[in-house]
């Protein structure tokens, strides 16, 4: 079944035209992964699904519902749950009320204390700095918890913009452990955006190339890792 | 002026510490000279421990009133880097919504029979009007410039200032109005010596009286005059703030808050609608203002309400949430105590009018924004941001 559907879409930065027609889909329980360079619009790709930049034109459909319109704190609890760019974290919340955060739009108690006992289990670092701010983390604890704080959302998609950037490789295959155990294990559809498109194909089921603002690749995952143009320009060809 | 330096500054001890500039120099100087004429006054015994310790209770007492609207500037600030210049008019709805209130129950002799709930609703009446005031001034003044750069709100706020001002002055006329003498007595048989009067030849004596009362104390031989509600104020208005506390600390809405204020579109991402949030912040700011304003026309001697009167404690909070550094809490709450001390115990300490206390606050503005132009508070909270 048909998740997550944008239908050419565009979006616009003031005279910036972003996203030039995206079209893609997501079925429910697979890993999409979105490769591309620096400022191909996977970023804004996400955030136009999100609703925190508006769509100009096309449709962004969820589970059939139009969303194109809705605004963003909404989106969230329909469940699709996007961790930014960058982490985002709050520095001056602490790594508890992080979590909290994350399951704003909840009101299941029991489930959020699930959910909580669930990330401090995976991620044993966040518990021993249950009440330190956000701001003392190290850059892969931060990463940890914008993880985790997704996770408190419950979301049934969840759209992951590069998380594994600015890690060390241990880290790196820590997060991508965490991603497909999500995704077999909680039936939590991803979205995955990387600028690390080797290890993306491997976890993902399909993938699409962004090349500025178009969709210029879209097939199998190990079709696109054993195609020579995506090797060349992204997997850093031979 | 980068991190370092002031890093700097502070190793750096003795009278170094203060001279970076020629305003350092001019500021130092003008510090040296108050220090000079408090001290010399307090030698040649025209300043003594009773007159400080008069002044500081009622300083302390005029000072949380200045906390709580200091609270609002702040509260706003943080969340949207913004001075809502017209924060001084929410107090103002404040004070003429509890002042008709009161008029009435005054009128009725509701409050001569009730005088207790008279008092509690005219605090509800007073904070409504203020919450309304600042939630309009929101949605009409503010949330459709969100996104314009930042001098725009600011001209804004000083544009609504003026028309709620002049709005006031059409509504209920440029004079003053006196707010109705109060009399609450308490624990007749307790102060069994106190308000007393003879009624048909029999001596009645009705207790304390917490609102209008003033009775002589004796503290560690220092005979004082003191009014019980200085203290309630004081009380009063600490355990506001501290409810207010609790609330951004403890809630998941303070939690909501305290995420907006760091990042909107992060917390739009974790579902946290954020105009809700905004608005929830006007609110708060506006009951605080409403119940300060209830509090400072409630003492007796500041009761006159009128159509300005907003200005000065709006601008008095103002720099108290400057002095405290603007978009910190405690800050706040600390600015408007230190200011009200100041003021208060100012003018006789250096033996000048009561009348120059206003300069008093402003001079301590310009010392504070030379020396620690984040105010006290400001450097904690940027050191937690790093
Ligand atoms: N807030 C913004 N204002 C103006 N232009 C923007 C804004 N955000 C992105 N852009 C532009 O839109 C284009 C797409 O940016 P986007 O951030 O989506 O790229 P990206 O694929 O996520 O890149 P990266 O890998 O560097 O994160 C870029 O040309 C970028 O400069
Ligand atoms: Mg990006």
């Amino acid at each position: 079944m048909t998740l997550l559907t944008v239908e050419n879409a565009h979006t616009y930065y003031g005279k910036i035209h972003a996203l030039k027609g995206i079209s893609l889909t997501v079925e429910e329980g697979e890993i999409v992964t979105l490769i591309g360079g620096n400022g191909a619009g996977k970023t804004t790709t996400l955030n136009t699904i999100t609703g925190i930049v508006p769509t100009a034109e096309g449709r962004i459909l969820l589970n059939g519902d139009d969303i194109t319109h809705t605004p963003a704190h909404e989106i969230v609890s329909k469940g699709v749950v996007q961790s930014p760019e960058g982490r985002k974290i709050f520095t001056r919340l602490t790594v508890r009320e992080n979590l909290e955060i994350g399951a704003y739009q909840r009101n299941d108690s029991a489930g959020i204390a699930r959910d909580m006992a669930y990330v401090f289990e995976r991620f044993p670092r966040l518990k021993e700095r249950e009440k330190q701010l956000g701001g003392t983390l190290s850059g892969g604890e931060q990463q940890m918890l914008a993880m985790g704080r997704a996770l408190m959302a419950s979301p049934r998609i969840l759209l992951l913009d590069e998380p594994s950037m600015g890690l060390a490789p241990l880290l790196v295959a820590a997060i991508f452990d965490v991603i497909t155990y999500l995704n077999r294990e909680n039936g939590t559809t991803i979205l995955l955006v990387e600028q690390n498109a080797a290890m993306a194909l491997i976890v993902a089921n399909r993938g699409y190339v962004l090349q500025s603002g178009r969709i210029t690749h879209a097939d199998d995952a190990d079709a696109l890792r054993n195609d020579p143009t995506v090797i060349e320009a992204y997997l850093g060809g031979h | 002026m980068s991190k370092g330096s002031r890093a700097v500054r502070f190793r750096g001890g003795g009278l170094g510490l203060f001279i970076q500039s020629p305003l350092h120099i001019v500021g130092t100087a003008f510090l040296l000279f108050l220090v000079y004429v408090a001290v010399s006054n307090i030698a040649a015994g025209d300043y003594t421990l009773r007159q400080f310790l008069q002044n500081l209770i009622f300083g302390l007492a005029q000072g949380s009133i200045y906390s709580l609207i200091a609270l609002g500037y702040t509260l706003v600030y943080g969340i949207l880097f913004m001075i809502n210049f017209a924060h001084g008019e929410v107090f103002t709805a404040g004070a003429y919504s509890g002042f008709f209130t009161m008029y009435t129950f005054a009128q009725s002799g509701f409050l001569q029979e009730n005088t207790l709930i008279a008092i509690l609703l005219t605090f509800l009446s007073g904070t409504i009007a203020s919450v309304m005031v600042a939630v309009a001034l929101e949605r009409v003044a503010y949330r459709p410039l969100r996104n314009a750069p930042r001098l725009v709100p600011l001209i804004t706020a000083i544009g609504a200032s003026i028309t709620l001002q002049q709005l006031y002055l059409r509504l209920f006329g440029a004079s003053a109005r006196r707010f109705p003498d109060i009399n609450l007595y308490i624990l007749p048989d307790v102060f069994t010596d106190l308000e007393c009067r003879v009624v048909d030849g029999v001596e009645q004596c009705l207790g304390m009286d917490i609102i209008g009362g003033i009775y002589p104390v004796e503290i560690f031989g220092i005979a004082l005059r003191l009014r019980p509600i200085s203290f309630i104020v004081f009380f009063g208005a600490l355990f506001i703030m501290w409810a207010l506390w609790m609330f951004i600390q403890k809630t998941k809405t303070g939690r909501a808050m305290r995420a907006v204020a760091e990042d909107k579109s992060t917390s739009a991402l974790m579902g946290i609608n954020v105009d809700r949030v905004i608005v929830t912040t006007f609110i708060l700011g506006g009951a605080l203002a409403g119940a300060g304003a209830v509090l400072f026309v409630i003492i007796p001697g500041n009761g006159q309400v009128n159509p300005l009167m907003g200005f000065f404690p709006g601008i008095k909070a103002f720099t108290a949430a400057v002095i405290g550094g603007i978009g910190n809490v405690p800050g706040a709450m600390f600015g408007g105590l230190f200011l009200g001390v100041a003021e208060s115990v100012g003018p006789s300490l250096l033996g000048i009018s009561n009348q120059l206390r206003d300069v008093i606050s402003f001079g301590l503005l310009v010392l504070v924004l030379i020396f620690r132009p984040t105010g006290f508070f400001g450097e904690v909270l940027s050191e937690k941001k790093v």
